[in-house]
């Protein structure tokens, strides 16, 4: 019971309160470039979730046999080839999405919440909790995807999912579309706010200040 | 020559690695909170952008590309789909080697932004350099270019974040905006200002 609790809070810990995206900065890099629509965002927190998943379990299964000196490129490697695998498979399945990804599919593999799982938890757990954990950090960086993918494409173009949800005003609605939220200073100004929010309701998260102000309350 | 001219300011400005194609912003935020770091690591990423990607555009015009063996005779030959382990391993070689001979020859240099290096090995807008290379399909002297436009478009965007941080660590701001939230809404603001220069290119 206590066993599969701790697998539970393994599992959900990274979704809001640790989050690796809003939390740890880390994998924003393709976090924001692929948000511009809900279902590239969809596809790219799905290949992401399964090549962390894939390369923690990997990793976690033959974390006796690496040697400490040569463990980075180890890992890069395993994680490179989950990449290619997930990159080959979108081009034969998924050929219009995977254009649209360009890039950013290959780029997974520098993406810091891999690495970041596979380093400071795969690396000395068994692959049971190990893919638990990195499932959940996963998860967490779709999550923040989806959300920011979803209030692009809902507010820059009407649509979800390539569904017309807001009437336009062209074709006869109300919904006037905003061109800024196809642009790419929306995507970090809908994350700032993010953090933002989640650090109001959250404060212990919030960074110190480089040099606390003189609280003046307390000396009157 | 007048082609290399612009691609390098379209490399530099027009689609700036961090602002308008969100590439190595985890490095981009993390490490700019000072100006003078910021520089180093700017410097760090154009030296280095400078050499991979032309390295990488001859490897894989030579050896990876669809019918590069066709010399040897076998022109059905295509090992594009290693390329990404291969780029991985070529930046990852560099930033070694760079190391390595920044520490012997030239100390004070290395002292300066020699900490970086070992971050640029998985840094994003280091490898989407070099695969956005593959994918527009520059020649050589283009990838040269493009890798020390791109790079440089990195570092200025990266000093140019720092100085307003550290202008702001004195002001007061919400607790809940303070340091990622507040460089977020800086970072969108700057590429705001970035994206009036694909305005002006399209002119």
């Amino acid at each position: 019971m206590a066993a599969s609790e701790s697998l539970w809070s393994t599992l959900t810990a990274p979704l809001i309160r640790q989050n690796p995206v809003m939390l740890q900065i880390l994998g924003i890099c393709s976090a924001l470039a692929v948000t511009t629509s809900l279902d590239t965002a969809l596809t790219m927190s799905a290949s992401l979730t399964v090549v962390v998943v894939m390369a923690a379990g990997v990793i976690s299964l033959i974390r006796r046999h690496i040697p400490n000196s040569i463990r980075l490129i180890v890992q890069i490697i395993i994680i490179a080839s989950m990449v290619i695998v997930t990159d080959q498979f979108l081009k034969a399945y998924f050929f219009e999405l995977s254009q649209r990804l360009s890039v950013f599919v290959s780029l997974i593999a520098t993406n810091c919440i891999v690495l970041g799982r596979t380093e400071s938890y795969a690396r000395n757990h068994r692959p049971l909790p190990s893919m638990v954990d990195a499932l959940g950090s996963g998860l967490g960086y779709g999550l923040v995807l989806t959300l920011i993918g979803a209030c692009r494409e809902l507010f820059g173009s009407g649509k979800l999912l390539g569904h017309q949800v807001l009437p336009l005003a062209e074709q006869g609605g109300w919904f006037t579309p905003l061109s800024l939220m196809l642009m790419a200073p929306s995507a970090f100004f809908l994350l700032g706010g993010l953090v933002w929010a989640v650090r109001s309701i959250w404060p212990e998260q919030a960074d110190a200040p480089d040099f606390p102000p003189h609280d003046l309350r307390e000396e009157r | 020559m007048a082609d290399l001219g612009a691609l390098f300011l379209r490399a530099a400005f027009v689609e700036n690695m961090p602002l308008t194609y969100f590439l190595g912003l985890c490095t981009f935020l993390a490490l700019s909170r000072r100006p003078d770091t910021a520089f180093g690591l700017g410097l760090a990423i154009t030296v280095v952008m400078g050499v991979s990607v032309p390295l990488n555009q001859l490897i894989y015009a030579g050896i990876l590309a669809p019918g590069a063996w066709r010399w040897a005779g076998m022109p059905e030959i295509d090992l594009s789909y290693l390329s990404l382990i291969t780029f991985i391993g070529v930046i990852a070689a560099t930033v070694q080697l760079l190391e390595m001979v920044l520490e012997r020859f030239m100390p004070r240099i290395h002292a300066s932004f020699g900490v970086f290096l070992p971050l640029l090995t998985v840094q994003c807008a280091i490898l989407g350099g070099s695969l956005f290379m593959v994918e527009r399909r520059y020649d050589l002297a283009e990838a040269a270019v493009y890798g020390v436009g791109s790079g440089a478009g990195f570092a200025l965007a990266v000093v140019m974040l720092g100085a307003i941080r550290s202008r702001l660590a004195y002001a007061d701001l919400p607790a809940g905006l303070r340091g990622l939230g507040i460089a977020f809404l800086l970072a969108g603001m700057m590429s705001l200002g970035f994206s009036s220069f694909a305005q002006m290119a399209a002119q």
